[in-house]
């Protein structure tokens, strides 16, 4: 029991340095606005690092725009606002979550299509077998027919 | 026929990856492109006391190239961009990004300054407007004070060649 306190107590102290890379310490109006921030934060991407988001990066450029994106929430920006304030500089790469459109279909619809397509060759796959399984009924009846006549017991044995 | 479908999707994935070699991650495409240049006031390097904004250059042809004295690909780009202003095509604005002005005085001191002018971005908010994400960096933007073109990295002597150079001129008439 104490090995498993010790061990949550490690997790959390792991966790804890991933979520407060992001140093900064900024004065909230309230409560939303900080909701905001840290939504806005942790869905923004760092584009020189990656694949981090804003909240979990230290590079000078996820610090601007850390900034940006609280001062725009402090002029009474709505969330919506920000994002599209840095899609319309960055586009869309910006976005963890990419909006869907023509030129992103591929991301949101193909996974599921290939999910679909794969679902379709296992069932034929299935089906070619179980008829290729299903016996023939000449087949099965000389079997039978060969197992009713009664075969001396040491020739059965040999065989 | 039993091989048709493997087949088909390892020619599929082959092609599909082979693609995505073919494509740099790092370069985000810009959606600046063909919109107003983002608006800004900045001091002057040499004049700090001089201000200047975007429209100072409106009506004109010109090229913002964003820059840094601790960039170290902008050294590499620094000949190209200094053969560019000798071309005397069009002015070039130095955007100073991030940069501690003496650095960047010596660095112009000590490379030769192509800049018509050089302007600071102490804080970085201005190249955040541009959609700035590292540096080097080069705009060009048209008379109508649209972005025509966005390079992304060093500027090289083939891009110059074949990028910027057409498009300066398309842009010139």
């Amino acid at each position: 029991m104490r090995i498993l306190y010790r061990l949550i107590l490690i997790f959390g102290i792991l966790l804890a340095g991933t979520a407060t890379a992001g140093i900064e310490s900024y004065q909230f109006k309230d409560a939303q606005m900080e909701a905001d921030y840290n939504q806005l934060v942790n869905e923004l991407r760092c584009l020189v690092c990656q694949n981090q988001n804003l909240a979990g990066s230290n590079s000078d450029l996820a610090r601007d725009l850390r900034r940006q994106t609280y001062e725009m929430l402090l002029e009474g920006n709505s969330q919506d606002q920000v994002k599209q304030y840095m899609v319309d500089r960055y586009g869309d790469f910006v976005l963890y979550r990419p909006p869907f459109k023509a030129s992103t279909i591929l991301l949101w619809v193909g996974p599921f299509a290939l999910m679909i397509i794969v679902l379709w060759l296992v069932i034929r796959n299935i089906r070619a077998r179980s008829i290729l399984i299903a016996p023939d009924q000449s087949g099965l009846q000389r079997a039978k027919d060969l197992l009713s006549d009664d075969l001396p017991s040491d020739k059965r044995e040999n065989s | 026929m039993r091989f048709a479908i493997p087949l088909g999707m390892f020619v599929l994935m082959a092609g599909l990856l082979g693609y995505g070699l073919t494509l740099d991650p790092k370069k985000v495409p810009s959606p600046l492109i063909d919109k107003s240049a983002p608006g800004f006031v900045l001091s002057r390097l040499h004049q700090p006391e001089i201000k200047m904004s975007r429209d100072d250059f409106l009506g004109q042809v010109w090229v913002l190239n964003v820059w840094a004295s601790w960039c170290v690909s902008c050294r590499a780009e620094h000949v190209v961009i200094t053969r560019l202003a000798e071309m005397n095509l069009s002015p070039i604005v130095g955007l100073n990004y991030k940069d501690e002005p003496k650095d960047a005085k010596r660095w112009l001191q000590e490379l030769g300054d192509p800049y018509a002018v050089s302007l600071m971005d102490q804080d970085g908010r201005v190249g955040i407007d541009w959609g700035v994400y590292g540096v080097p960096e080069t705009f060009v933007i048209g008379k109508d004070g649209l972005i025509k073109y966005k390079h992304i990295g060093p500027v090289t002597n083939e891009s110059l060649e074949t990028e910027i150079i057409p498009v300066l001129k398309q842009l010139l008439g």
